[in-house]
């Protein structure tokens, strides 16, 4: 190819690759995720969760982005996709998901068209019904045995031009 | 320059305003949520469709590469290969050119000399007129397409004249509707341009029933939509074509089709057109080239080779919307011409959407789970 990036070595791939665990095996999508981490727009809300997805992304650099995209690989496991969802919930990275964390989500996600009172009574409803209180905190374990064995359908294709 | 330079500023707002009402694509139903049934934690908590949605707008921005055209690699770069290259230029320049405009030329001579007699003596008999004026016009484009030295190659049935029928063809650039009158004399639906195209537009194209629109002015749809119902109920009007991408694209992609021709209650004929880029890149950016500077390019190319495919004639569904519809035929052109499609929210990606997009869904979630509540 006559075009390279010119700012990614060999070398800057393959770590970012390994960073990843392989899960971007093609050296064009790398590239490709590149320009766009270069072009990222920050106001871009397309959807409820754009904001909150790219406020996670906004402060890593590259080889942390690849990563945090790789869940999204087609390839990905199920607790690697489970991972993520739960570190989208957990906002203040502190391993746990309060009563709290999930109603500010479950805000984002339905908008006006739900009150405060009737996403709580939704929300206490089915924690009771699975087995936890309001008061509980779920972890990563938690998460990953709420999903069962049924993987989240997460799966992004990166275009190569 | 400064009348190419007011060209390229309106097409860009043209671009702009060409795109479809966003509002009208937005999916009625929820993806999130599907199953129905009890709620439980887990539904709650798998966001996945929203987060895969959001992810896809973060990596991909497919929308602008639809109107990259990537410039071909350069061959002549090395001492052997760069003589020949200028012996091309030399040809092309020289020998092909002068050529083609002859031809051009004669050919014009000939259609205006037989045209405008025509025309104005046999008012009275309209039908052997419309028929004259049908078979000089597809001689005209077979002339242009000779300008060029087009080869193309027909495959399908031919299109013919029948009452309910619209054509629909993927677009590239404003020969593709040269290409296609050669064989057959459609009538198409157009932007009324200025200048030469504009003179050409207003008298020969008006003999074979073109519909001038107005993008600019609102209330235009309507009066279009009805001219369209109008022109597709009469059986002797020649067949409609109608390009439902609304705007050129790099012929690498297809982009969202407008509803407009699909609701016209009539079968839908889908034409693929393929250009082989080997020989010259037939996309005409408006936003870089004017159209004479396009035909030019063109005419000192070596040859403009494309495939025309006439696919088989669809009508809706039961039970289907126009706009799936329109999804389904643009699946089959897309298919037949090898064309990758970019999905309709690609538009969404590019301008930028107002909220309204981001609480439909919220509102959609809301019901759903309100609902799903009730169950018990």
């Amino acid at each position: 190819m006559g075009n390279t990036s010119s700012m990614l070595t060999q070398y800057d791939i393959e770590e970012v690759q390994s960073h990843c665990q392989d899960l971007f095996e093609q050296q064009e999508i790398l590239l490709s995720l590149y320009q766009r981490f270069c072009q990222l727009d920050r106001n871009f809300a397309m959807n409820p969760l754009s904001l909150r997805l790219l406020k996670m992304v906004d402060g890593l650099n590259f080889k942390d982005f690849v990563a945090f995209l790789s869940a999204f690989s087609a390839k990905a496991s199920l607790k690697q996709k489970v991972k993520l969802i739960f570190q989208v919930y957990d906002s203040d990275c502190n391993g746990k998901v309060s009563f709290k964390d999930i109603i500010e989500v479950l805000r984002d996600l339905s908008g006006s068209f739900m009150s405060d009172e009737q996403r709580e009574q939704v929300l206490s409803q089915v924690l009771n019904e699975a087995g936890y209180t309001n008061d509980s905190f779920l972890t990563l374990e938690d998460f990953i045995k709420v999903f069962g064995s049924c993987k989240p359908e997460m799966d992004v294709e990166i275009p190569v031009d | 320059m400064s009348s190419t330079a007011g060209k390229l500023v309106t097409s860009r707002s043209e671009l702009e305003l060409d795109h479809p009402n966003i509002e009208d694509y937005l999916p009625s139903g929820s993806s999130i949520n599907e199953p129905r049934g009890k709620l439980r934690l887990r539904d709650l908590l798998d966001i996945s469709p929203t987060l895969t949605e959001a992810a896809g707008a973060i990596v991909d921005d497919s929308f602008t590469r639809c109107f990259k055209s990537n410039p071909p690699e350069p061959w002549n770069w090395n001492i052997y290969l760069f003589p020949l290259w200028c012996c091309g230029v030399v040809v092309r320049y020289c020998l092909l050119f002068p050529l083609r405009c002859i031809t051009l030329a004669f050919g014009w001579f000939i259609f205006l000399s037989t045209f405008i007699p025509v025309h104005s003596l046999l008012k009275g008999q309209d039908r052997l007129r419309k028929k004259i004026e049908r078979v000089l016009v597809e001689m005209i484009c077979s002339f242009f397409v000779a300008s060029w030295t087009g080869v193309v190659r027909y495959h399908g049935p031919r299109p013919s004249i029948r009452p309910k029928q619209v054509y629909v063809a993927n677009h590239t650039s404003m020969i593709d509707f040269i290409v296609l009158e050669q064989m057959t004399a459609f009538a198409v639906i157009m932007q009324k341009h200025p200048g030469w195209v504009g003179l050409l537009q207003s008298t020969i194209l008006e003999s074979v029933g073109c519909i001038w629109f107005n993008r600019s002015e609102a209330k235009d749809r309507e009066i279009v939509a009805r001219k369209l119902r109008n022109h597709v109920q009469g059986t002797d009007n020649n067949p409609l074509l109608i390009f439902p991408e609304g705007t050129c694209v790099n012929n690498n992609y297809t982009v969202m089709f407008k509803k407009g021709a699909f609701e016209l209650d009539c079968t839908v004929c889908p034409i693929a057109i393929k250009y082989n880029k080997i020989f010259v890149d037939a996309f005409w950016n408006s936003r870089k080239q004017s159209f004479t500077m396009h035909l030019l390019q063109l005419m000192t190319s070596w040859a403009v080779v494309c495939e025309v495919w006439y696919l088989e004639p669809q009508t809706i569904r039961p039970g289907e919307t126009a706009i799936e519809f329109a999804e389904r035929v643009r699946d089959m052109i897309s298919h037949r011409a090898g064309l990758k499609k970019v999905p309709w929210d690609g538009y969404l990606k590019y301008s930028r959407p107002s909220s309204k997009h981001s609480e439909r869904k919220q509102q959609s979630f809301a019901e759903s789970i309100l609902a799903r509540l009730e169950e018990k």
